[in-house]
């Protein structure tokens, strides 16, 4: 039996995919994008995070391991506890990170358990993963949220460490069938906030249009800096969040004007 | 809101909360010159409530339209030395208290010094129920084990049915002359306390149309002195009305209000009830006078909306009646509790929600008042859109209105044997309380300190605080040699306080059904006049006394702390355990620093720690769910604080769950504030696992900051979160919308707020009447989405 490597799982996650869902948050990514609050989901091992604790007045450092193995009846336990919640809202279970991707065999098995409890399923990726991996996994999920950062490689390169070439690649596979899919776009001052990122993004995506859902666009926060220091990282390149070029609410208005549904947040 | 609303609204809020002794004065003068002493004491009680309607001063304010106030003012306040005197430092306390305080005049000192406290000293309601009560349960009250609600306050939580829609007083009179007629001419000797309660309501009755009467001409001298016509013809019709209700029924939509608020009055001038009073389902009530008006073109929306501005000030402008020691920390508020209720099904078991559920939906957004409370009922059956506009109206963060299970309230009051229509005729009344409303007499007794009683199991009954044997002796903890023996030993002592309380009310109701009858609430509660009997002594067709459990997060989780450190993993012994509880965790921070951060706790969807609530629940409702109660129905259980849970946290030492002595216990069902670290799902899934339908009742608070209203979506998800608890059989929901950096702020600086309204507990209030322990417990309740 496969075990899968998790850092986080919380309940009653509402933006993550249609209603009331439960996030499993997978460890350990193949990005390392300069804005991540994950930092945590970057390793695929667990590993140990030192934090304040204050109780009682007094602040205390204390010491936590990130990421723990679980069975996917281990997590399915967790996810059912929730099963009226989904029914009702029309909910279920989201798989994040990190990639959840990375760990494929484990998310099979998941994603498998889940078809037999009659649960929706999200897979929200990066989307890079070796091709016949991902195309055979996704096709288990109901729904994909795929990341789109860039359009422009080089930047790709750059501030998330990898090419979105296999990323581009494997959004084309989904473009006869498969999931539906809503694009994530997070939208980071400096790095793509600018009209023209948009205009490119939006033609990278267009040919995918049938499948498209929704487009959402993600607007940064600083949530997660004080983890680098947790985890003992120099951050790999953080992004100064005074600047701010184009407005949010023309790129709503430009995936509008194209058809698309676009949502701020997601 | 027009000009008129504005004026009036702003003179409710601005207006000083005063103690006035015009009431006291007329029922003393009533007691001491013109008592017909011959006559029974429901012809007497009659008759005061007549000679107080005859002689008090009328209040009818500038512009308008909805008339009648219970003191000489807007918020002057009665008192009611018949049920329980304020001493001359009581009224000094009430006017320099910092919170929930009452102005009082010197005119006001002198005629309590003079006349009011030399006639009733001893002679209270309050003096006798304390003579009558065993030392067992003297004990334990002044322990803190529970509370009382009827040392100062009489019986009530009662809701108005449809019958005093379609009635009026002369109706009412005809019904009781028919019944007298047949029990006179039964020739019965058996009838006389009948006969002599019926005549008591007909005085009752009548007494109401007079008072209306007064209104009618005071209005038309108004109307003669008034030079602008627009008003002039506003106080003739207003005078109008008054002639015809509340003798008639009401038959526009502006008499309907009138109807009411006469009837209102008349209940909160009788005595002084618990929950004033409340005219229920008001959109199922309203409707058809509102259509009818629409139809004859009597109305317009506009107009509709402004009578429902000004019906609601009226409620704002009656605080609850001043209350002092226990009463007063159990309910630290002004508001008396009148919770409107919308939506829910109809007697057939349809949809109710309508137009008028809409209308009045806008009313409580506008008008942001304290005052009435409301809340909406929620079936399966409603439609979304209902649950959506209520939201818009939570996230305004003013607390109101209250989410309630429609389905779950039919179900607990079918279990208690109630038809089915009165069932689903009935709602919440009060905090959370279910009732048939207009047929039953559901008393809630007082609270019930399930965490204080688990902390004299664990001193063998003994209490540290008062330094006295409470309980029975359930054996030393340290003998005990597994969780079942400890939690034997708790039921006993659970099964113990609940039988001297029951005992206490038994007595107490008794004294209430012979000497403080209530005739006028008697006219209004079915089948009060079919029997002949008073309201007070079981005449209404259902009767309910109900305890109100409090600390069930405390308990559970005290428990659980037992279970888990003490038996399972042995990481103290009990003895180690009761030290540190005895030394209030001094030198045991680190073992407290286990015990609330890494130890089991209940709200987080972990049966562990969960069974310890079902367990506890189950021994409560055990001991007190169908124990019969003095007026021939039942006690029940409901789960419930007000603001009993600071009180009760007062009196209740270091506990195994890590609370230091004298902190608030946890709140209605809600977890201990700021363990429910796993998610709002996961609160309510723990929730859901007591069976909300054996109790009459259930309080669950859920705090959530805006972010959590941002669109459709989140509306649609809060939807589902909501329908979700109530598929579980969840009882009520009720959402805090508020950072609590905000309330920080409120707190630094309380001149900013001062129109802060956040829900405590079952009810609303102004943030800066809360006193600073309960504000520091709403700021720290767990914030959801700000994690």
């Amino acid at each position: 039996m496969e075990k899968g490597l998790i850092f986080d799982i919380r309940r009653y996650s509402v933006h993550d995919g249609p209603g009331i869902r439960t996030t499993v948050f997978f460890k350990g990514c193949p990005l390392k994008c300069s804005w991540c609050h994950n930092p945590e989901s970057w390793l695929d091992e667990p590993q140990v995070m030192e934090r304040d604790r204050v109780f009682n007045g007094h602040s205390k450092r204390v010491k936590e391991t990130v990421g723990r193995w679980y069975s996917a009846e281990e997590i399915i336990d967790i996810v059912m506890k929730d099963r009226v919640f989904y029914e009702e809202s029309g909910g279920g279970l989201t798989v994040s990170g990190g990639e959840p991707l990375q760990q494929g065999m484990f998310l099979k098995e998941l994603l498998s358990l889940c078809q037999q409890y009659g649960i929706h399923t999200a897979i929200d990726t990066s989307g890079y993963v070796p091709e016949d991996q991902f195309s055979e996994i996704t096709g288990l999920a109901k729904l994909v949220l795929y990341d789109i950062k860039s359009a422009n490689n080089t930047k790709h390169q750059e501030y998330t460490g990898v090419s979105n070439d296999l990323i581009i690649k494997n959004l084309y596979s989904l473009k006869e069938n498969g999931p539906k899919l809503i694009i994530r776009i997070p939208v980071i001052p400096g790095f793509n906030d600018q009209l023209a990122e948009m205009r490119a993004i939006l033609d990278v995506i267009r040919p995918v249009k049938e499948r498209i859902q929704r487009v959402d666009l993600l607007p940064y926060h600083r949530l997660g800096i004080n983890k680098y220091e947790s985890l003992g990282i120099k951050p790999f390149r953080l992004v100064d969040q005074n600047i701010r070029r184009d407005d949010i609410t023309s790129f709503m208005k430009l995936y509008a004007d194209n058809g698309f549904p676009v949502k701020k947040g997601g | 809101m027009t000009e008129r609303v504005n004026a009036l609204r702003k003179q409710s809020l601005e207006a000083e909360n005063i103690l006035h002794h015009e009431r006291a004065m007329l029922v003393t003068s009533f007691y001491r010159e013109a008592l017909p002493t011959v006559e029974a004491i429901p012809v007497q009680r009659a008759l005061a409530f007549q000679y107080i309607l005859e002689n008090k001063h009328l209040y009818i304010g500038d512009n308008e339209l909805i008339v009648g106030e219970r003191g000489p003012a807007p918020k002057a306040t009665p008192t009611y030395p018949e049920v329980s005197l304020h001493s001359l430092k009581d009224l000094e306390a009430l006017n320099d208290r910092p919170k929930v305080s009452f102005k009082v005049s010197e005119e006001t000192k002198r005629a309590y010094a003079d006349v009011i406290i030399p006639f009733w000293k001893g002679r209270t309601n309050r003096d006798k129920l304390m003579s009558l009560m065993s030392p067992a349960w003297l004990n334990a009250y002044k322990a803190g084990v529970f509370t009382e609600f009827q040392e100062q306050r009489a019986p009530g939580h009662t809701v108005l049915g449809k019958k005093m829609w379609g009635k009026g007083m002369l109706d009412l009179m005809d019904e009781c002359d028919k019944k007298l007629e047949r029990l006179l001419s039964a020739k019965d000797a058996g009838n006389t306390e009948k006969v002599n309660e019926l005549r008591a309501m007909n005085i009752a009755a009548k007494a109401l149309i007079l008072f209306a009467e007064r209104h009618a001409d005071a209005l038309e001298k108004m109307a003669s002195g008034e030079t602008g016509a627009g008003r002039k013809k506003e106080l003739l019709q207003m005078a109008n009305i008054c002639r015809r209700v509340p003798a008639n029924a009401p038959s526009t939509f502006h008499e309907a209000l009138q109807h009411y608020w006469f009837i209102h009055l008349g209940v909160i001038t009788e005595l002084n009830p618990w929950d004033s009073f409340n005219p229920g389902r008001l959109d199922q009530h309203l409707l058809p006078f509102y259509q009818a008006d629409l139809e004859a073109g009597r109305i317009n929306k506009e107009q509709a909306r402004e009578l429902l501005h000004c019906f609601w000030i009226k409620f704002n402008n009656h605080p609850a009646p001043p209350k002092m020691g226990v009463t007063a920390q159990e309910s630290n508020t002004y508001t008396d509790f009148a919770l409107i209720n919308l939506g829910g099904v109809k007697e057939d078991g349809s949809d109710a929600v309508n137009e008028m559920t809409y209308i009045l939906l806008e009313v409580i957004r506008e008008m942001r008042l304290l005052q009435p409370s409301s809340m909406v009922q929620v079936s399966k059956k409603n439609p979304d859109r209902f649950i959506h506009r209520t939201l818009d109206i939570i996230r305004t963060g003013f607390g109101q209105p209250s989410v309630f299970n429609t389905d779950a309230i039919i179900q607990e009051l079918l279990r208690q044997g109630k038809s089915i229509e009165d069932a689903r005729n009935g709602g919440a009344s009060g905090c959370v309380e279910s009732g048939a409303f207009g047929v039953e007499a559901y008393f809630l007794t007082g609270y019930f300190n399930l965490t204080k009683i688990l902390e004299l199991c664990l001193h063998n009954g003994y209490d540290t605080r008062t330094k006295q044997q409470l309980g029975p002796e359930t054996g030393n903890p340290e003998s005990f040699k597994n969780f079942d023996d400890l939690m034997t030993a708790y039921r006993t002592q659970v099964r113990y306080f609940a039988d001297i309380k029951m005992e206490g009310n038994k007595i107490i109701e008794q004294l209430y059904a012979t000497q403080l009858p209530a005739p006028f609430l008697s006219l209004l509660i079915e089948d009060c006049i079919a029997n002949g009997t008073d309201y007070n002594a079981g005449g209404a067709r259902y009767n309910t006394s109900y305890i109100q459990g409090v600390g069930l997060g405390s308990v559970t989780d005290s428990l659980t702390a037992l279970n888990y450190h003490v038996f399972d993993n042995k990481t103290i012994s009990m003895n180690g355990m009761l030290q540190a509880m005895q030394n209030n965790f001094a030198n045991f921070e680190e073992f407290r620093e286990e015990l609330v951060l890494r130890t089991p706790k209940y709200g987080n969807d972990d049966d562990y720690a969960d069974q310890q609530a079902v367990d506890t629940f189950n021994m409560f409702f055990e001991s007190v769910d169908g124990v019969p109660c003095f007026r021939g129905g039942m006690f029940r259980i409901n789960m419930l604080p007000t603001t009993c849970h600071i009180y009760f946290g007062s009196v209740t030492g270091a506990m195994p769950d890590g609370r230091k002595a004298g902190i608030p216990l946890s709140e209605g069902i809600s977890p201990v504030q700021g363990t429910d670290t796993n998610s709002p799902t996961a609160v309510l899934k723990s929730a859901a696992k007591i069976d909300h339908i054996k109790t009459g009742g259930t309080l669950l608070n859920q705090k959530f900051t805006p972010s959590f209203f941002d669109d459709e979506e989140s509306y649609d998800k809060l939807t589902s979160l909501i329908r979700s608890y109530f598929r579980l059989d969840g009882h009520h929901i009720q959402f805090n919308v508020i950072s609590a950096d905000t309330l920080r702020d409120a707190q630094k600086h309380p001149e900013k707020y001062r129109d802060l309204i956040v829900r405590v507990a079952g009810y609303s209030d102004y943030f800066n009447d809360l006193g600073e322990d309960l504000q520091n417990e709403i700021i720290l309740r767990t914030e959801h989405g700000e994690q």
